[in-house]
């Protein structure tokens, strides 16, 4: 059991999310930073979609009652173990009783703390996602509070610390042009590349609202509803974009002027209020051809690191 | 009829219809979803408002197997003769449930029973899930009743409101915030994550609305 002291108040449950429900208007959900969570499961033989607390903009304290291994990924924090900073991105042991506290976030927005076996809340519709809007998942389908209590599954036989370095990346984020791209005026059309685009405040799980100095202008208007994925970068009718996240709507009606690639996709999550981040072009079979890398990188790391299935 | 065929994304493959939307295009392409569903490979099939959009796992099936399996289904897929099911749900107009329901009826320059009446007298069909878990969009709202969308969003919409945006009627399963003018309000769930399928209403289903007094 993880016994929670403290923890940064929009901090979930997550896991991979659901698949195959967006025709019943049920979204993927899950971690902001997939690439994060699977890191941080490999490294403790967990796994690929192994729940485990997402932390949003923030830290917790907390206490376990079985000796349990931690690795964290994502958001850059300062670890502590009974008040000893530990070396950053190597996975740790913590003895029952002892409190492991997370200060930060140092860099990045959403972290990922894991921990050996993972959270076994009761899967909801398939997954421990908590899906926040829908009141179900995670636990109670609600953000995390102090007190709260978090089953977990089997311990695993670790032997010694492993460690696994962030990915190095950049704010320019590949986008793959959309179905209303060419309904852009030429100026907005050049403008979506060219322009330096700022992280508003309002942004979240959802989405991340876009702000830039120039707004674009866009001839198709509102649109039949269709489905939309993380990642779809809309634009409204005010000419600032939203980038959907792992928590957005199944369906939209605004101009599609783009789509992240999906492999870089968890770069929403490091990005914070006020971050400036650009685009670039990308066409269909780079952004396959990346998407198929990273998922090969996953599997080699998850072999290297010695995972069961692995 | 002009289809677009357009790739959403790496995996994702949308096929869209001209507008304005109609119930037998709409049959016809929830058909090819029931069709495909099942097809090893295909993560989901997500009908939109003539459009369906298709996900596919591409190391089980690549995504030009994917267009072509879709392209085929497309020319063959026939629309039903009928609905799915036979839904019925009695709603309480007007009143706290539906705060929007005088102003929409004097934008269609009717009054208030006349507005009622043409609202559950007509048969709608759902065409399609999405915007929120179970939320369902109806096909068949009178043209006389569309409405266009709030200017500012309500922040909470509460769960089984009964609302109308353009010419699209719809229905809150779950507290929400949203743009639409909202004219009632029906009690029973129409989503459970517990149950399944957790949504009370599905694509093809036709839906009744009766009109309940108020407690």
């Amino acid at each position: 059991m993880l016994e929670l002291l403290q923890v940064a108040p929009m901090s979930t449950v997550q896991d991979l999310g659901r698949e195959g429900l967006r025709h019943l208007g049920i979204g993927g959900g899950g971690a902001m930073d997939p690439f994060a969570l699977q890191r941080a499961n490999a490294l403790l033989g967990n796994a690929p979609g192994a729940a485990a607390i997402e932390l949003c903009a923030g830290g917790l304290r907390l206490r376990c009652t079985r000796d349990a291994w931690f690795a964290l990924q994502g958001a850059a924090f300062e670890m502590r173990i009974e008040g000893r900073l530990q070396p950053a991105h190597l996975r740790c042991r913590v003895m029952a009783g002892q409190e492991l506290s997370l200060q930060g976030p140092q860099a990045g927005w959403f972290g990922v703390l894991a921990v050996d076996g993972g959270i076994a809340l009761p899967p909801v519709l398939g997954a421990r996602a908590t899906v926040l809007r829908g009141g179900f998942g995670g636990l109670d389908g609600r953000c995390l509070r102090a007190g709260d209590r978090l089953p977990l599954g089997a311990a695993s036989p670790l032997q010694g610390r492993r460690g696994l370095a962030p990915p190095r990346w950049t704010p320019v984020l590949g986008l793959l042009p959309g179905p209303e791209f060419q309904a852009l005026d030429a100026d907005s059309r050049a403008l979506l590349w060219r322009q330096r685009w700022r992280v508003t405040a309002h942004s979240d799980r959802m989405g991340l609202r876009l702000h830039g100095a120039q707004a674009l202008h866009c001839g198709a208007g509102e649109l039949l509803s269709c489905a939309s994925l993380p990642g779809l970068v809309q634009l409204p009718p005010g000419g600032q974009p939203i980038v959907l996240a792992a928590d957005a709507q199944t369906t939209g009606g605004y101009p599609r002027i783009g789509q992240l690639m999906a492999a870089e996709r968890w770069k929403l999550a490091q990005l914070r209020p006020g971050d400036r981040l650009q685009f670039a072009p990308v066409d269909l079979d780079t952004a396959r051809e990346r998407w198929d890398d990273q998922q090969r990188e996953l599997r080699l790391l998850r072999s290297t690191l010695g995972c069961p299935d692995a | 009829m002009s289809e677009t065929w357009h790739w959403l994304a790496e995996h994702a493959l949308c096929l869209s219809l001209a507008p304005p939307p109609d119930v037998l295009t709409q049959r016809r392409l929830l058909a090819m979803a029931a069709q495909l569903r099942g097809t090893p490979g295909l993560v989901d099939a997500v009908p939109g408002l003539h459009n369906l959009t298709l996900m596919t796992d591409a190391a089980r099936l690549p995504p030009a197997d994917l267009e072509a399996l879709a392209r085929r289904a497309w020319r063959t897929a026939r629309p039903a003769r009928e609905t799915l099911r036979e839904r019925a749900l009695r709603v309480r107009y007007g009143g706290a449930e539906g705060p929007d329901l005088a102003d929409c009826a004097g934008r269609s320059g009717m009054d208030i029973e006349a507005f009622v009446a043409a609202h559950a007298g007509a048969r709608y069909e759902v065409a399609c899930l999405g915007f929120l878990p179970g939320f369902a969009y109806l096909l068949g709202l009178p043209e006389a009743l569309q409405q266009p969308r709030r200017a500012s969003p309500r922040l909470q919409v509460p769960a089984g409101s009964v609302a109308i945006g353009g010419a699209q009627t719809g229905l809150y399963p779950i507290e929400s915030p949203g743009g639409w003018q909202l004219i009632g309000r029906c009690m029973q769930p129409l989503f459970d994550a517990r149950l399944e399928p957790p949504c009370w209403l599905l694509p093809g289903d036709s839906v009744r609305f009766e009109p309940e007094d108020h407690a």
